[in-house]
């Protein structure tokens, strides 16, 4: 079994207490994570400085180099984890035995996180539009065309309080190593697994533990205690949470995504050319990602847009996460799913909204220790319909009737757009709506990333100020 | 244990019952005779289906009550509270709770004082010198742990140095998500602290509460000193936040070692407004922190009963709710629920009697549970 201890720069505490790791179908125990207190992180977060002090004695390509390497072993090694050696596939079990994750998708999670570990260099060559990288490290340079310039560090240290739900975000973290900023995460308490696994992969490839915090405990305690005591701390939550910290320039929240697809007019009456596109939108991934789609925006054709998606998702059964076929995750929290389903149930008793999915059987899957929704589409005859605007973690979205030249006035927050048209008029429009951050110009997944671009905010901008900087022209 | 120690603690604990049975059977007496009783439970006492003054001969007896209600504690007149053969003694009143409606209050005569005087018998000279001027780094306004830590320090011959501190306030401010308000008011309740330590007045002792025991160590290491260098000897706290992993992290880092190395002692304590003052057993390192309380018996009785029934106790070392008696003068409580859980634990050579350990609050409570600052 395997016993999880709290990581206080790269030494191993035992805590007296201990929460326990548990199978989300079976309930078997599969490991036990020490809590950490509050008052651990103030104490710890007094040597912050040393993991940034510790990381400059490399420079950004060495590290650039041990983070491909720690890539490779993230994927292919055995690694010590907890007192325990951990195999790949031990890693993929304990992974989806806590968090409901079919073990397919936890393997995918685990290439998408090699990819981005093996591809540093160019992903933080994207970030930066190609500074030199010795300008993070002395905090200035010169520029090609001969002016000073200057990036300076904010924080020895990213803080993360990560969620038990969501694997894929620790892609969001990871170029803050080897841009020599030390970690302090809060793992989720049901996904200890991915931090962990990195620390092992990281110090198995040179990187020194020392430049390691992992604090696993409870998210009011540890999760507050991380927020006020780091200097840059992103956080991931409910959009309450979002809004709680937004305008703090020491908190990145990441919340739901409430991605969307557009279908302009030139496009729609082709809608059934895009419905696979929209299908892997909404359903990849279990559907979890706050880049899956959660609404389909169209003026026409949006009856037979949502039953064409109702026919292609509402069949799709819970299965074992070990079968290769499993498309969802579980809702792994006891009353988690019906607590969501009742609330979606309510929004569907509105006038002109239709439940297009009813005609596949119940959508609720409760089982004796985690529960099921099953794939979910809406029709709304228009964005009024307060479930047009929700989003949920489960492949679930609304399908909206809506005008044309309304759209962009309604849609709101949109991490993701997807804008099928070929209308230019409509296409800057769409390049100019500040409510959209990622835009997709053209039948794009709105779950397709491209690594060579930020998510969500900029990891540089958040770490490093670039400001304004003189110096003699000797010294130039 | 040995044969004979356990011989031993087998007759103490068999003499604890004997004395509990005959202070209930006084109790129930004085509080439901028509001459002492207070005009509260002579009122209920014609909602009995049983005569307490004859049905009830000991503790076990108590079971025929309903479950006290601590809604019964709000509004007023408190007056209905107060035992007829009290009447005309100057009274106190405390509340709980408050942060929006109207608090759970409890008239008080003189049980604060006593329940710290025999707290006190408990307290280790060496640490917590008689004389010795003191800090109550906690809560202000109407609490009974205000007053009743003052009065502790003043029993002991020494002079109670107080701060502003609005529990009710904090409460709100976490409620409304205004986190960098709630990290100012802590400063702000620091910083009178450290005025007061730093003032030439010869404190040794403190109670805290266990967030700002932790503010309070950390911020005097930011100014260069530390709780044993301010001179602090003895330390008292509380609360279910007073756990063996909050314990082991206070005498490790923030004191600098256990008390015969840092000079440091810290003994936790459970309480509340009804119940006065439960002491714990020694806190080793050997025993991994394991805090166990017994409540001050024959005063005020704790048992760990079945999250299902009540009136059944759980066997020790299993888990169940924290069940409440108080059994003074002024207060008669026959069996309140607490908001807190936690395991059996057995009589003790210096506590005849159960206890309870690992308090924790009631997991279907947990939830919604706000703890501030206080």
């Amino acid at each position: 079994m395997v016993n999880i201890p709290v990581i206080r720069w790269g030494e191993e505490y035992e805590s007296l207490e201990t929460q326990e790791l548990i199978h989300h179908a079976t309930g078997e125990v599969i490991g036990t994570q020490s809590m950490a207190n509050g008052g651990l992180i103030t104490r710890d977060m007094r040597k912050a400085q040393k993991a940034r002090d510790t990381l400059k004695q490399f420079s950004i390509d060495e590290l650039v180099e041990k983070m491909g390497k720690a890539g490779d072993l993230f994927v292919n090694g055995t690694l010590s984890i907890g007192g325990s050696e951990q195999t790949p596939q031990d890693f993929v079990v304990q992974q989806s035995a806590t968090t409901g994750l079919p073990e397919h998708m936890v393997e995918l999670g685990m290439s998408k996180n090699a990819f981005v570990m093996n591809n540093m260099g160019r992903i933080i060559d994207s970030l930066t539009r190609g500074l030199p990288l010795d300008i993070l490290s002395k905090g200035w340079g010169k520029e090609d065309r001969g002016i000073p310039v200057s990036f300076q560090c904010q924080t020895p240290i990213l803080a993360a309080v990560l969620p038990s739900n969501s694997p894929g975000v620790h892609t969001l973290w990871l170029p803050a190593v080897p841009l020599q900023i030390g970690l302090v995460l809060k793992p989720g308490q049901k996904e200890p697994w991915t931090p962990y696994r990195m620390f092992a992969a990281m110090e198995a490839a040179g990187i020194p533990k020392e430049i390691w915090c992992l604090y696993p405990g409870s998210g009011a305690e540890i999760g507050s205690a991380v927020l006020s005591k780091c200097s840059r701390a992103m956080i991931f939550g409910s959009k309450q949470t979002v809004d709680n910290y937004k305008g703090n320039p020491k908190v990145q929240a990441h919340g739901p995504g409430f991605s969307k697809i557009l279908i302009g007019d030139d496009c729609v009456d082709n809608w059934e050319e895009y419905i696979d596109l929209i299908v892997e939108s909404i359903f990849i991934n279990g559907g979890r990602g706050c880049i899956n789609t959660s609404s389909i925006w169209a003026s026409r054709h949006t009856e037979e847009i949502a039953q064409a998606l109702a026919e292609k998702l509402g069949p799709v059964e819970a299965l074992a996460p070990t079968d290769p076929n499993a498309g969802l995750a579980a809702f792994t929290i006891d009353g988690m799913a019906t607590a969501i389903w009742d609330s979606i149930k309510d929004d569907l008793e509105e006038d002109g909204v239709t439940h297009v999915t009813a005609q596949y059987g119940d959508r609720l899957v409760e089982k004796e220790l985690c529960g099921y929704i099953r794939p979910t589409i809406v029709h709304c005859k228009s964005p009024e319909n307060a479930i047009a605007k929700k989003e949920y973690m489960f492949p679930f979205a609304s399908v909206v009737e809506c005008p044309e030249d309304q759209m962009l006035r309604t849609i709101g927050e949109t991490l993701v757009c997807t804008g099928i048209t070929n209308n230019e008029s409509l296409r800057q429009q769409l390049i100019d709506c500040t409510d959209i951050d990622r835009l997709n110009l053209g039948p794009v997944p709105t779950t397709k990333l491209n690594w060579l671009q930020p998510h969500e905010g900029n990891i540089i901008d958040f770490l490093f100020r670039n400001r304004a900087f003189q110096v003699p022209e000797e010294l130039l | 244990m040995s044969d004979a120690n356990q011989e031993q603690l087998a007759q103490q604990v068999t003499d604890a019952k004997a004395r509990l049975d005959a202070h209930t059977y006084e109790m129930v007496q004085w509080h439901f005779h028509e001459s002492t009783g207070s005009p509260f439970w002579l009122q209920k006492k014609a909602e009995l289906s049983f005569d307490p003054l004859t049905e009830v001969q000991g503790f076990d007896d108590l079971k025929k009550f309903p479950l006290f209600e601590d809604e019964w504690l709000r509004g007023g007149p408190v007056n209905r509270w107060i035992p007829k053969g009290l009447e005309g003694q100057p009274t106190f009143v405390f509340e709980t709770g408050g942060t929006t409606g109207i608090p759970k209050s409890r008239v008080v005569i003189e049980d604060h004082r006593l329940d710290y005087e025999m707290f006190s018998e408990t307290l280790p000279d060496e640490y917590f010198p008689k004389g010795a001027n003191w800090l109550m780094l906690g809560p202000s306004g109407p609490r009974r742990l205000r007053l009743a830590v003052e009065h502790l320090c003043q029993h002991r011959g020494g002079i109670c140095f107080c701060i502003d501190l609005d529990p009710r306030w904090v409460v709100k401010v976490i409620k409304k998500g205004w986190m960098e308000h709630l990290e100012e008011y802590k400063k702000h309740c620091i910083d009178q602290a450290i005025t007061v330590l730093t003032a030439g007045h010869d404190i040794k002792c403190m109670f805290a509460t266990p967030k700002l025991l932790d503010q309070l160590a950390n911020a005097l290491e930011e100014r260069g000193t530390s709780l044993p260098e301010i001179g602090i000897t003895g330390i008292f706290s509380g609360g279910t936040e007073f756990t063996p992993q909050w314990t082991r992290y206070c005498v490790e880092e923030l004191f600098g070692g256990p008390a015969e190395e840092s000079g440091v002692y810290m003994t936790p304590t459970y309480g509340n407004t009804l119940m006065g003052l439960a002491c714990s057993e020694p806190v080793t390192k050997e025993n991994k922190y394991k805090i166990t309380y017994h409540a001050p018996q024959p005063r005020a009785a704790t048992e760990v009963v079945s999250f299902d029934d009540p009136n059944e106790l759980v066997g020790y070392g299993e888990t169940g709710r924290v069940k409440l008696t108080t059994l003074t003068k002024e207060l008669f409580i026959p069996g309140f629920l607490e908001r807190d859980e936690a395991e059996r634990e057995e009589p003790h050579e210096m506590y005849p009697w159960d206890g309870v350990s690992g308090v924790r609050p009631y997991h279907v409570f947990a939830k919604s549970t706000t703890v501030g600052v206080y």
